[in-house]
């Protein structure tokens, strides 16, 4: 699955190409940068921050209710990426876990009760819960066995909430209170830009913080200890095990980080969107992230965030055209699914890499070669064992 | 007690149909390696085919064939443009069927509207009187249970007593040996997938059969449908069949006794228990392998 410009071998050396030829356009910046990874990505963070600032204070409130959307996409697509890019589980029920997301915040989220940041913790944490439970019985599942376990999964979450209807609210769903943004925060954008505060700046605010928290936490565990065994795991389970690796372990702890995302993802997608119904969580939304993830590139953040920006962006574009080609609203409407299904398609015989795979090819120095490498040697062995 | 007969015939019919589903993903697996995600889709697809010639005027009958031929060349294109770019990736193979799933869905909401619409039954689908009470066994059930018996008694009959059967069975045992001896081993790939989505294909028509038909129709069936391969080892196309005809009572009872929103969940609790309880499925004769 890896492409040939991806193997360790090549990058290594242009890598060591670029060092011997004294510090380049890459290497002088690579000095200002921090040692450590953390430093790293810290400030990775804050640019992100600057620019997130900039970016909701320029645009005008139907972006920032976008930019509000793409938040939730992005951590629930930054939580499936680790799993599925690093550890090779891929997983159809994370349109599910999101559900439980959003339901815990819509219960939980009451005009004086709990505040804001105490609820989404809530959320993440039982939606990890309930990942330690779904991963548990995933573990010992993989491929096309796992996607369909995570499917059944996911069409099972929805029934719930109708079966529960007095309490879930059933096939309307669940009203949602979105908090509103406190006094500090509207003096403090004021002092920064003079604008007026409204409710969808603050969300989109809330969401993007949490998205940039989420990815800078990720990043760091991708970095570590753990995310190298996530890979080892995904690599070569023989080989791993070997290694004093407890496969099922790591598994579980994969899924159930994977989950929290998700988790978090849902509660930012329940104030958003103000309600939590049963609709709003088909498998489409499942498939719909896999497609954010494969496109920006498995196993990438950035990878998830160019993903995520399209699951946003890329519909009302495409609708435009239906529009203006002939095709009424309802059939305009589908163009989006279609192109994502086509395009999913399109970029695993093509390109199974993704943007961020293309990216590095034609730019060397563009991250590190962290995503698909090495599949050939585990294909291998599921291909002779099965 | 009428409930209870009530129930168990409604999921024999359900069961059938779930049966031939799975049967569909077997074939496949058997094949290829590749669970189908895109099965239902497919299926929906050539169901909507058969709608647009039943509203043109033709006859059921006609519309039946059009659905099987549509189901034929749909399975044999998606082998031959998409899957066997993929062959022997599962991770891919997987994303790549769960693309056209989503496209197939989109495409048909887009030629044929995403709105309800109603599939007529070429029988009455009124149950049968025995004595005084009405029982829910009515000549549509009569009717899935022939088909559904008719294409099993086909596909043995292919398997077991033709050269092209035995070329199947060849390729899907061992394709490289099989190719050193002869066997277009590519185009029985392709012969196979047109098959199973033929199958596949007579599977939607019955579920849509006297009842509402929309893009998003046969989502639950493919779950049910592969719990009914699990059920049954996904290896074993007899497997397939009974573990078809037991989801579909079981599941059935579900609705009967606990309600209907329960039933993917039911059917999620049954997939769990038989992956971690015996993850070879109930018929498999393969000793060891990976889930």
């Amino acid at each position: 699955m890896a492409a040939p410009a991806n193997s360790p071998t090549r990058s290594d050396a242009a890598e060591t190409v670029e060092d011997a030829t004294g510090p380049g356009r890459f290497g002088r910046l690579r000095r200002w940068l921090p040692k450590s990874v953390l430093g790293r990505h810290a400030l990775l963070a804050l640019v992100g921050l600057v620019v997130l600032v900039l970016v909701l204070e320029a645009t005008p409130p139907f972006a920032n209710s976008q930019f509000a959307t793409m938040s939730y996409y992005a951590i629930a697509a930054a939580g499936l990426t680790v799993l599925t890019g690093l550890n090779g589980q891929i997983s159809l029920g994370h349109g599910a876990l999101m559900a439980v997301g959003a339901y815990t915040t819509g219960l939980l989220l009451t005009p004086d009760g709990l505040p804001l940041v105490v609820v989404m913790v809530i959320a993440a944490v039982v939606t990890a819960l309930v990942g330690v439970v779904v991963g548990a019985a995933a573990s010992r599942l993989h491929g096309p066995y796992l996607a369909g376990a995570t499917l059944a999964f996911a069409i099972a979450v929805p029934g719930l909430a109708i079966y529960f209807h007095d309490f879930l609210g059933g096939e309307q769903g669940m009203q949602i209170t979105a908090p509103r943004p406190p006094a500090w925060f509207s003096d403090a954008v004021y002092f920064l830009s003079a604008n007026e505060t409204s409710g969808v700046k603050f969300l989109a605010y809330v969401g993007w913080v949490t998205a940039l928290l989420v990815l800078l936490l990720l990043a760091n565990l991708c970095s570590s200890r753990v995310g190298r065994v996530w890979r080892a795991v995904r690599d070569d389970e023989v080989a791993a095990e070997l290694a004093g690796i407890k496969l099922g372990r790591v598994r579980v702890l994969a899924f159930t980080v994977s989950a929290a995302c998700a988790g978090l993802a849902g509660a930012v997608l329940g104030v958003v969107v103000r309600l939590a119904a049963p609709s709003g969580f088909t498998i489409v939304l499942s498939i719909g992230l896999l497609t954010a993830v494969v496109v920006g590139g498995l196993g990438s953040l950035t990878g998830a965030l160019l993903g995520s920006a399209l699951l946003v962006f890329l519909p009302p574009a495409i609708t435009d055209v239906g529009t203006s080609i002939g095709l009424d609203d309802v059939q305009a409407a589908q163009l989006a699914p279609l192109v994502y299904g086509a395009v999913l398609v399109l970029v695993m015989l093509l390109a199974p890499s993704g943007a961020v795979g293309i990216a590095k090819r034609l730019v060397p120095g563009f991250g590190r070669g962290r995503g698909l490498r090495g599949r050939s040697s585990r294909d291998h062995h599921s291909t002779r064992r099965s | 007690m009428q409930q209870f007969v009530n129930t168990t015939l409604t999921g024999i019919g359900q069961g059938a149909i779930y049966a031939a589903f799975a049967l569909a993903l077997v074939l496949i697996w058997r094949s290829t390696r590749v669970v189908n995600f895109a099965q239902g889709a497919m299926a929906m697809f050539t169901t909507y085919l058969a709608l647009a010639v039943i509203e043109r005027g033709a006859p059921y009958w006609v519309a039946l064939l059009v659905a099987l031929a549509g189901g034929l060349v749909l399975g044999a294109g998606v082998e031959r443009l998409v899957v066997r770019r993929v062959a022997g990736n599962e991770m891919a193979a997987v994303i790549v069927t769960l693309g056209l799933f989503v496209a197939f869905q989109a495409v048909a909401s887009i030629l044929f509207g995403a709105t309800f619409k109603s599939f007529p039954a070429p029988v009455g689908l009124q149950g049968f009187t025995i004595g005084s009470t009405t029982v829910a066994f009515t000549p549509f059930t009569v009717f899935i249970l022939v088909s559904v018996g008719v294409v099993l008694a086909g596909l043995v009959a292919l398997f077991r007593f033709t050269n092209v059967g035995l070329r199947m069975r060849a390729t899907a045992f061992s394709p490289e040996v099989s190719r050193l001896l002869g066997v277009p081993v590519g185009r029985m790939l392709t012969l196979g997938w047109a098959l199973a989505a033929l199958v596949g294909s007579l599977a939607g028509l019955l579920i849509a059969g006297g009842s509402l038909v929309y893009p998003a129709y046969m989502d639950t069936v493919i779950v049910y449908g592969f719990v009914a391969a699990v059920l049954g080892g996904l290896d074993s196309p007899g497997g397939a069949v009974v573990g078809g005809l037991a989801i579909g009572l079981g599941l059935s009872y579900v609705t009967g006794y606990l309600g209907s929103e329960l039933v993917p969940l039911a059917a999620l609790a049954a997939l769990v228990a038989v992956l971690l309880v015996r993850p070879q499925g109930l018929f498999a004769r393969a000793a060891a392998r990976r889930v």
